[in-house]
C-alpha cells in the first residue's frame, strides 16, 4: 500500500522510451481524448444536480418540518376574536418559538398571483393565516389540535406533512436520477475507451508479436497501451470538466429566490468532486483498457 | 540445454512432427535441414516457446515449455536469440531502438548499453544504418540487424530460421561468418534451413551437426553434407 503512490507517480511519469514502443495513432487519440472530455462534462452537470437536488431536499425538509401553520375559518364578525384566541394558545404553548398571524398586506401578495395586486382582500370570504415556527421539536401536534379546537373552532392546523412528503421525495429522487446519469457515463466512458483500446490492439498486433519475441511480458505489452489511454482520458476530462466548471459559473442564476437555477452547482467540498472526477474518469479508462489488453493479449498465441 | 523428448506436433488434424528426440548441448553448432513445408520453423518455434508440442515434452533449461507461464516463456526468450525467417521490427522506430528493443522490454538500461550497441551495430556493419527506419533497409540488412537484435541480450542460444533466405551468396557468408563467431563465443547455434551449399560452408569453419526433418521425423543428415 506505501508503494502505491511511488507506482502511480512512476505510471505518470512513464518511459520516454517505452512510450515509443506503440506507434502513435492520430485521430482515435483525438476521438478517445474528445470522448472524455464530453462525458466529464456531462458527469459534472450530473454531479452538480444531484449536488442540488440533495441541498434542496435537506432545505425542504428542514425548512417545513420546523414551521406549520394555522388556519382561521371563521365569519367576518368572529374573525379577529378567534385569531387573537388562537394566538393566544399558540404563544402559550410549550414547543412554540414563535406565533404570527399574517397582514393584510402578506395575504394580498399571497393571492396576487391568482386575483391580481389589486384584489380587495376585505371584499373576499378567505381565511387568516397564522405562521407558526417550531423551537426545539417537542411540541405536541395533537394537543395542539385538542386546545385550538376548545379556544378557536375555526382553528385548523397543517404541519405540511401532505405535501412536504412528496416534494421531498421528488428532490431525492432527482438526486437518484443525477447519481444514475454519473453511473450510466463511467460505464459509457468504458465502453467507449474499451472499443478504442481493442482498436489499437489490433490494429499493433505486428507490435504486439514483436514485443513477444523480443522477449517482453503481457504485463508490459499491457502497461505501454494502458498507459496511453488512461493518460488521454485523464486529459480529455479535465478539459471536460475545466469546460463544465466555467459553464456552470456563468449559467444564468434565474431568478432570486429558491429556484432550481438559483442552487444549481456545487458549493464547499462539493467542488472536490468535480476536482477528483478527471482522476476518477482515468481509473475507469485504467480499469477499461487493462481489461481489454489483457483479454487480447490472451487471445493471442 | 534444449531437449526433446517424443516431440510431435499436430496443426490442423495432421501431424507435422511425430516422436522426435534430441538434445542440444551447451555450445554446440546445429543445422536444421529439410523441404519447404517440412515443419522446421515448426521445430524453431517450438524450441522458442512460441508454439507448444502437442505431444513428448521439449525442455529448456530443464522446464517443460508445457508447464511455463506467458511470463516464464517472456523470460525464457530473453536467453533465447530468434532470428525469424521474415524479420519483423517496429517501422516507426529507428533500427538502433529496434536493436535495444529486448533491453528496452527487460528493464535493463539503453543509455549504459550504447558502448555495446556501438560495438553490435558495427560486428554487423550497420554502424551507418543506426538512425535508418527498418523500411529502408534491404532484405541482409534486415538480417543483420534481426541478428543483432537477437544477441544482444547476450543469450546462451542463437535460433535463426533461415537466415539467407533472401540474401545474395556473399551477404549468406558474412551472415554465416557472424553465427560462426558467435559459437566460437560459446553461444548455442541452431540454423535452420534449406541452403545446402551454406552447410558446406559452415562444416569448413566448425563442427556442426546436420539434421533432416523427413517425413515427420528428425534424422541424423549423412556424411554427403
Amino acid at each position: 500500500m506505501k508503494q502505491l503512490p511511488k507506482q502511480i507517480t512512476r505510471f505518470i511519469a512513464g518511459d520516454a522510451q517505452a512510450d515509443r514502443i506503440v506507434p502513435p495513432t492520430g485521430y482515435t487519440a483525438e476521438l478517445t481524448i474528445f470522448a472524455a472530455a464530453v462525458m466529464a462534462f456531462l458527469a459534472i452537470f450530473s454531479l452538480a444536480l444531484s449536488s442540488s437536488m440533495g441541498r434542496l431536499a435537506d432545505r425542504w425538509s428542514d425548512e417545513l418540518a420546523q414551521s406549520l401553520t394555522v388556519r382561521i375559518s371563521a365569519p367576518a364578525e368572529q374573525m379577529d376574536a378567534q385569531t387573537s384566541a388562537a394566538l393566544n394558545v399558540l404563544n402559550t404553548t410549550p414547543g412554540i418559538a414563535s406565533a404570527r398571524a399574517f397582514t393584510d398586506e402578506e395575504q394580498q401578495a399571497l393571492l396576487a398571483p391568482w386575483f391580481g395586486a389589486n384584489v380587495q382582500i376585505d371584499a373576499l370570504p378567505i381565511p387568516r393565516l397564522i405562521e407558526v415556527i417550531e423551537d426545539d421539536g417537542s411540541l405536541d401536534i395533537n394537543g395542539l389540535r385538542l386546545r385550538l379546537q376548545a379556544e378557536a373552532p375555526g382553528a385548523q392546523v397543517d404541519d405540511h406533512a401532505r405535501w412536504r412528503g412528496p416534494l421531498v421525495a421528488s428532490a431525492n429522487r432527482l438526486r437518484l436520477v443525477g447519481w444514475m446519469a454519473i453511473l450510466l457515463i463511467a460505464l459509457t466512458t468504458a465502453a467507449i475507451i474499451t472499443l478504442a483500446a481493442n482498436a489499437a490492439l489490433a490494429a499493433n498486433r505486428q507490435v504486439i508479436f514483436v514485443l513477444r519475441q523480443v522477449g517482453a511480458r503481457d504485463a508490459y505489452i499491457a502497461m505501454a497501451f494502458v498507459r496511453r489511454f488512461t493518460l488521454r482520458a485523464l486529459t480529455g476530462s479535465a478539459i471536460g470538466t475545466a469546460l463544465a466548471v466555467i459553464f456552470m459559473i456563468v449559467l444564468p442564476s434565474g431568478a432570486a429566490g429558491n429556484g432550481l437555477l438559483t442552487d444549481f452547482g456545487f458549493t464547499g467540498g462539493g467542488w472536490l468532486l468535480a476536482v477528483l472526477l478527471p482522476f476518477f474518469v482515468a481509473g475507469v479508462a485504467f480499469s477499461a483498457t487493462n481489461a481489454a489488453a489483457r483479454r487480447m493479449l490472451r487471445s493471442l498465441t | 540445454m534444449i531437449e526433446l523428448e517424443n516431440v510431435a506436433y499436430s496443426y490442423g488434424g495432421g501431424e507435422l512432427l511425430s516422436n522426435v528426440s534430441l538434445s542440444i548441448q551447451p555450445g554446440s553448432f546445429h543445422f536444421l535441414t529439410g523441404p519447404s513445408g517440412s515443419g522446421k520453423t515448426t521445430f524453431l518455434k517450438m524450441l522458442y516457446g512460441e508454439l507448444i508440442a502437442t505431444a513428448g515434452h521439449v525442455r529448456l533449461g530443464g522446464i517443460d515449455t508445457r508447464s511455463m507461464s506467458r511470463d516464464q516463456i517472456a523470460l525464457t526468450r530473453r536467453s533465447i536469440g530468434m532470428v525469424p525467417q521474415d524479420t519483423q521490427f517496429l517501422d516507426h522506430l529507428r533500427l538502433v531502438e529496434n536493436i535495444s528493443l529486448p533491453l528496452l522490454v527487460s528493464g535493463r538500461d539503453t543509455g549504459s548499453a550504447q558502448t555495446n550497441l556501438d560495438d553490435l551495430l558495427r560486428w554487423v556493419g550497420l554502424t551507418n544504418h543506426a538512425n535508418a527506419y527498418p523500411p529502408e533497409l534491404s532484405g541482409g540488412e534486415r538480417q543483420r540487424a534481426a541478428l543483432a537484435r537477437a544477441v544482444i541480450m547476450s543469450p546462451s542460444v542463437i535460433l535463426a530460421d533461415e537466415p539467407t533466405g533472401n540474401v545474395d551468396w556473399e551477404m549468406s557468408q558474412r551472415l554465416l561468418t557472424l553465427l560462426v563467431e558467435l559459437n566460437r563465443l560459446g553461444k548455442t547455434i541452431l540454423i535452420a534451413t534449406h541452403d545446402l551449399t551454406l552447410i558446406r560452408a559452415a562444416k569448413a569453419q566448425v563442427q556442426a551437426r546436420v539434421l533432416r526433418i523427413a517425413e515427420r521425423r528428425l534424422h541424423l543428415a549423412g556424411a554427403d553434407l
